[in-house]
């Protein structure tokens, strides 16, 4: 059984409003057979959309994280610390994947 | 991508599978943590499942579950994930002008398979080579697509399947958080990202007293609103810099 404060239905409805809203984003200018352009000032606010949302999520995970109650954690801001790093740097999600549990793991076990 | 793509639309098809491989090395893993991650919240693993299989987008599906951990209210969770979402419209309008002129199915199996990973290879082929024929330019699509979206699927099967069975010790709760953060740093492509990327993280922190979902989603507003005025403020300094060049 399922421990969220959501019905079947509506964890029903997140999925299949999602799928039909991203693809409907997909869809949208394939669809129009290219005749028409994105005007270039919608394009500039879109070009920040992952930026904009992606920190939005994270930071409050990352300075408040539910695992300690909602306490700072020395271990999680430095391994949060070195994800960013590791992926600004490789430029690879994967490799900043796996810096940043390397470092959590190495600063559990150092700072206990 | 580097080699030129042949033109015949069969080996553009396994060219495009061939090339989309390296990104087995995100999708597997990222997968695998969504299935481990929904399942931790409490979705049934149809539920599950049928996120990747109808959504089939990491980013939105991991904003979805987050706000659903949060207990957002079903309509922020809606449209935050959207929102995560709205680059794919961008995306559409760069094929569009290379793969419009498909059939309508043909473009709808595109739109429903279409991943950041698929788009930055097919968009490499149109700008490398405009004026290959549709058929090469939607079969190498269709190759890359082939590889990723069942990839995608089987991963979060085997996260949803076997996560909840990995030890307590492993400190999981920290993969949706390591997984936005690593999506962050490769996205850092410019100073107008930096001060989006800034402007997000302040403002969600400021506003977190906010309802669930509420917060994360004025953040993004005036995070987008930063990057494009950063954007035009640099294009401006640089016109005016060359215009008053040669004087």
């Amino acid at each position: 059984m399922t421990q969220t404060v959501y019905s079947e239905a509506q964890v029903w409805t997140i999925i299949l409003v999602l799928a039909i809203g991203t693809f409907v984003l997909r869809y949208s200018f394939l669809g129009l057979s290219g005749k028409r352009a994105l005007p270039a000032w919608a394009l500039k606010y879109l070009r920040y959309t992952s930026v904009g949302v992606l920190p939005a999520m994270v930071a409050p995970l990352v300075v408040w994280p539910a695992a300690t109650g909602g306490a700072p954690d020395p271990a999680r801001l430095i391994a949060a610390a070195a994800t960013l790093l590791a992926g600004l740097v490789t430029r690879s999600v994967i490799w900043a994947i796996l810096a940043g549990f390397a470092t959590l793991y190495a600063m559990l076990w150092l700072l206990g | 991508m580097s080699r030129p793509v042949p033109l015949p639309p069969g080996p553009a098809f396994w060219r495009g599978g061939f090339d989309a491989l390296p990104f087995l090395l995100v999708f597997l893993p990222f997968g695998i943590l969504f299935g481990l991650a929904g399942t931790v919240l409490g979705l049934s693993f149809a539920q599950v499942m049928g996120f990747s299989a109808f959504v089939v987008a990491g980013a939105a599906q991991f904003t979805a579950v987050q706000l659903m951990d949060a207990h957002a209210p079903t309509i922020m969770v809606l449209v935050t994930s959207v929102a995560v979402n709205l680059r794919m419209a961008m995306y559409s309008a760069a094929l569009a002008p290379h793969l419009g002129g498909a059939t309508p199915w043909q473009k709808a199996l595109m739109a429903y398979s279409m991943t950041d990973q698929s788009f930055v290879l097919a968009d490499a082929l149109n700008e490398s080579a405009p004026r290959a024929p549709l058929t090469t330019k939607l079969a190498y699509y269709a190759g890359t697509a082939s590889l990723l979206v069942p990839a995608w699927l089987g991963a979060t099967l085997l996260g949803a399947l076997f996560g909840p069975a990995l030890p307590k010790g492993l400190a999981l709760d920290f993969a949706v958080p390591v997984t936005f953060l690593a999506m962050i740093g490769p996205s850092l492509r410019s100073v107008p990202h930096l001060v989006a990327t800034a402007v997000s993280c302040i403002a969600a922190l400021a506003l977190v007293g906010l309802p669930a979902g509420t917060g994360v989603l004025l953040a993004a507003v005036l995070a987008m609103i930063a990057g494009a005025r950063t954007e035009d403020w640099l294009a401006h300094r640089a016109a005016r810099a060359t215009s008053e060049g040669p004087k």
